[in-house]
């Protein structure tokens, strides 16, 4: 099976070229026939991926060890879940799923594009089809993902338990679809420049593309900041790690873009800005991807050097010097007839919004590859920490949610100061009454940076509430309705603008809920033996009594040993009991010893987090072993040549040891406020996304009515 | 003032900030900076009272834990000269012997004294062939 | 020699389904329904515009002389759309 894989990649590798030297020869000639060929012969590379994938995958159902992937990522005992998953977590598995979504999302916007754009979509199509045949060309030279073993291992080396978590398995799917996304409005955009026709054609062809790349990006990092917290022994969300940098950078630039190209759709205006963004925003997500794999910064996702770094970086330098010397060499075509008329219009705030989201995204980036620059520029190698990532962001950010606010409120071309008047009276007010009302009954002054940043959430909710309320109101007045369905013919009729209000108010919800944790979490490290107590915010925790099983593996990932503790929280009158505790995985390194290797494996923390509207509290647990080591020591010599029975009878036993007598074991507990609102403002972030994409039903009815509206305009004033 | 005039002023008072701004960037990141070693480089000349990030890997045998402090010795990626390094904090998942470490501190007479917490590890190589802990 | 074959097998599919094109021709039908759905895809656009502003001005964002000054242009231009629309249908379907 794994030669059709192969196969697959290498007709892929040739189609895709096929598809490019085609669509080129039609657009230069005019053949229509060639174009329509070239087209096809991207269905052809997305069947071939799907075949590929397809290969892959039951290779890995059937832990086929003779699959060098399956067997260096997978075993037999690995459950299923993880096993479909397994494919993501290596560098030529995850070139097999970027092929797969490339040749996807290709067909798809050629599909929906067959019938127009004439004159760009081929140029797109050859683009499109160049970055599929990059990545096939990875796989076929250097990274094959179907490379076969001369002699399959019996057992497999097992996923990484640290990857073994829900979110853990979505988050690079997700981010994949991101990255491929933007290069759909990449690829367009080249194509648009190269036919010369810079209007907002090819905007508005892949506007929905850029969006759910957007989407699915956003949500991908979510989900990692998410697995960051709920796995990881620390208890953090963003460590500005350099491979967190780097997925966060292009959803920056894909944000601005996405509203900088409603200024083009609307004014005409930012084409220079708009494909310069587009550009940034590819090479980026290009970055991010090998970033991740190339291990030139220190990083904890770092594996190491990378066999392919050189060709990325090639790549990368290409695509940034051929769309540089072609936006110049359009700058004619592109330069926009109109001007901005007033300060005080959407177009200016729009604009002040991307100064803002680049801003941010240079000064990222300037801390991400600060170890690189300080050695170039004083031959020492120097980094930057989060603290210094918290200090210069934080401004940014507190500005970019005052935009939010504002943005909405204000109309295309030019405000009138009695309208604005009007649309930030109340805000405002209820704006004062927060700030009023945080200083008398909390401790927030306590934080001015997270009081700013409440204030500056309120007055966010408060316009995107009278942006609804308003709304409906005007409809009622039209129509009559009820108040819910005229609220739900609102947003019906209105997605783009009411799904992105909602949009702007998850963002808001986000930052209050990191502004609060940050800002004010507690967090305590302690050494405890059983009995023992320690306070951590506003709870008492006592050191319950301490826990060892085997085989009872509750977070379902395969783990046969697990050391915990039993923990009691108590604050007022709500008592909690926590079960934080460490599995333990088998290594596959015999030297420890037949006992020895099920404890020195690689071993997780299974964090016990209790969710709350308010607070959460999170507790970790790292148990001492050491002092089990004799014992296993003891083990290893006599029970080299017992049977897996015994074995797994003695394993026991000393676990039984560690329940009945455990040392002192270091705890993390920490009292966070606020942090589960985080995750619900990324949840309504997607939502508004969804709502915005989402195409309407009614824009067909709409159309009908709006052709005998404007053609009784039309006659009405030729009368 | 003219609509030209005034839009070259916006144009002069934005670039005047985005310089200041940017000249902030650097004056902060470098000010804020620590600089990356690895035991050789701090053996052979390290500033007494300066911090730095010392990175290598953890050297087999030697890691050793007593209570809240764990001691090991980090030696060069690609070479033999080590330091010993004493580290209270949370230790992360992933840290074994053999395995590449960075960690923050200074270098007290001879020894890399750890700041809390500050110990990162990398995650363990899946694209290489060696599985066993070297 | 299954990777040779598999080769050898792929590359006859997708040749096939690639020039198919090229050996039986592609439709005619084209300039004028390609010129269309822009036209149509702009027109939409326009309308989206329209709506906007006409909600703008009912949720008093924009002042009554705001909203006509940019109505008035909004709709010239979606005019110039629809004359453009009418010069394609008339091409198609001569009456």
């Amino acid at each position: 099976m794994a030669g059709l894989g192969s196969a697959c990649l290498l007709v892929g590798l040739l189609t895709a070229l096929y598809a490019a030297g085609a669509s080129l020869y039609g657009a230069r000639s005019g053949s229509r026939a060639a174009v329509v060929s070239g087209r096809r012969a991207i269905y052809c590379v997305a069947g071939l991926m799907v075949t590929a994938t397809i290969v892959l995958q039951s290779a890995f159902l059937r832990s086929d060890f003779s699959f060098q992937l399956v067997a260096e990522g997978s075993s037999t005992d690995t459950p299923t879940f993880y096993k479909f998953t397994a494919m993501w977590a290596t560098q030529d598995g995850s070139l097999l799923l970027w092929a797969l979504l490339m040749s996807l999302f290709s067909s798809a916007v050629l599909f929906a594009t067959r019938r127009s754009l004439r004159d760009i979509a081929p140029y797109a199509t050859a683009v499109l089809a160049g970055i599929a045949a990059f990545f096939l060309l990875l796989m076929v030279a250097w990274e094959n993902p179907f490379t076969t073993l001369a002699v399959a291992p019996v057992e497999g080396a097992g996923l990484n338990p640290l990857l073994r978590h829900p979110a853990m398995m979505i988050h690079p799917p997700m981010l994949y679809t991101g990255y491929v996304g933007f290069s759909i409005p990449f690829a367009f955009a080249i194509g648009a420049l190269i036919v010369r026709q810079t209007g907002a054609d090819w905007i508005r062809a892949t506007r929905r593309f850029a969006l759910i790349a957007w989407t699915f990006l956003g949500a991908g990092i979510m989900l990692g900041a998410l697995w960051s917290y709920a796995e990881l022994g620390w208890g953090g969300y963003w460590a500005w790690d350099p491979v967190e940098n780097a997925s966060l950078m292009p959803w920056l630039i894909g944000t601005a873009f996405i509203h900088s190209i409603m200024v083009q759709e609307k004014r005409g205006m930012l084409r220079i800005w708009n494909v310069s963004l587009i550009v940034t925003t590819f090479v980026l997500a290009l970055l991010g991807t090998f970033l991740v794999r190339s291990g030139i910064l220190d990083s904890i996702h770092a594996f190491g050097a990378s066999t392919i770094g050189t060709q990325f970086l090639t790549f990368i330098a290409i695509v940034i010097l051929g769309s540089t010397a072609l936006i110049v060499s359009r700058l004619d075509d592109l330069r926009s007839e109109a001007k901005l008329d007033s300060l005080m219009s959407r177009e200016a705030f729009f604009l002040v919004n991307n100064l803002v989201l680049v801003g941010l995204c240079v000064v990222i980036f300037w801390g991400t590859f600060f170890p690189l620059i300080s050695e170039a520029l004083s031959g020492n190698e120097a980094s930057v920490g989060p603290p210094w990532f918290n200090r210069v962001t934080t401004p940014l950010a507190l500005v970019l949610v005052a935009l939010a606010a504002i943005g909405p409120v204000v109309p295309w071309r030019r405000a009138s100061r009695s309208g604005l008047v009007r649309s930030f009276r109340l805000p405002l007010a209820v704006m004062a009454v927060t700030l009023v009302a945080l200083l008398a009954f909390t401790n927030s002054a306590d934080s001015p940076l997270a009081l700013i940043m409440f204030c500056f959430v309120s007055l966010v909710l408060t316009v995107v509430t009278q942006e609804l309320w308003r709304g409906t109101r005007a409809r009622r007045t039209i129509t009559g309705d009820p108040w819910p369905r005229a609220l739900g013919q609102l947003i019906a009729r209105n997605r783009r603008r009411y799904g992105g209000y909602l949009v702007h108010a998850g963002i808001a919800i986000l930052f209050l809920g990191v502004a609060a944790s940050s800002a004010f979490q507690d967090q305590k490290d302690v050494r405890l033996s059983p009995g023992e107590s320690f306070k951590a915010g506003g709870y008492d925790i006592t050191y319950v009594r301490p826990t060892a099983e085997v085989g009872r593996d509750t977070a379902g990932t395969g783990a046969p040993i697990t050391f915990g503790a039993v923990l009691r929280a108590r604050r007022g009158d709500e008592v909690k009991m926590l079960h934080p505790s460490r599995n333990f995985y088998p290594s596959q390194n015999l030297e420890a010893g037949p006992i020895g290797r099920f404890f020195e494996g690689e071993a997780t923390s299974e964090v016990d987090v209790r969710w709350g509207l308010r607070r959460d509290l999170w507790t970790a647990v790292r148990p001492d072993i050491a002092e089990l080591e004799p014992a296993i020591r003891e083990a290893n010599a006599k029970f080299t040549n017992s049977s897996d029975d015994i074995q797994a009878i003695v394993i026991a036993a000393i676990v039984q040891k560690y329940r009945n007598n455990a040392p002192p074991a270091s705890f993390r507990a920490i009292d966070s406020p606020l942090v589960s609102w985080i995750w619900i403002g990324g949840a309504i972030m997607i939502l508004g996304a969804l709502i915005a994409i989402w195409p309407s039903p009614e824009a067909r009815m709409r159309r009908v009515t709006s052709i005998y509206a404007a053609r009784l305009g039309k006659e009405l004033s030729q009368a | 003032m003219d609509p030209r005039r005034k839009r070259k002023l916006r144009l002069f008072v934005a670039l005047t900030a985005a310089v200041l701004l940017a000249g902030a960037l650097v004056y902060t990141s470098f000010s804020a900076s620590t600089q990356a070693k690895e035991p050789s480089e701090l053996i052979a000349g390290a500033e007494p009272g300066r911090s730095y990030e010392l990175t290598g890997k953890v050297v087999n045998d030697s890691v050793d834990k007593d209570g809240e402090q764990l001691t090991f010795r980090i030696r060069d990626r690609d070479g033999h000269e080590s330091l010993p390094v004493t580290y209270s904090g949370v230790v992360p998942d992933p840290f074994r012997e053999g395995r590449e470490v960075i960690v923050s501190g200074e270098l007290k007479q001879g020894t890399f004294v750890a700041e809390r917490d500050s110990l990162i590890t990398k995650c363990p190589s899946k694209f290489t062939k060696d599985e066993q802990s070297t | 020699m299954e990777y040779v074959l598999a080769v050898i097998l792929l590359t006859a599919l997708v040749t096939a389904i690639v020039l198919r094109p090229l050996v039986l021709g592609v439709g005619e039908d084209d300039r004028e329904s390609v010129n269309r759905e822009e036209l149509e895809a702009a027109k939409e656009a326009k309308y989206r515009e329209i709506r906007d502003a006409q909600l703008d001005f009912e949720m008093g964002k924009l002042s009554k002389e705001d909203h006509r000054a940019i109505d008035r242009e909004l709709r010239a231009e979606a005019i110039e759309i629809l004359k453009q629309l009418d010069v394609v249908d008339g091409e198609t379907n001569p009456v």
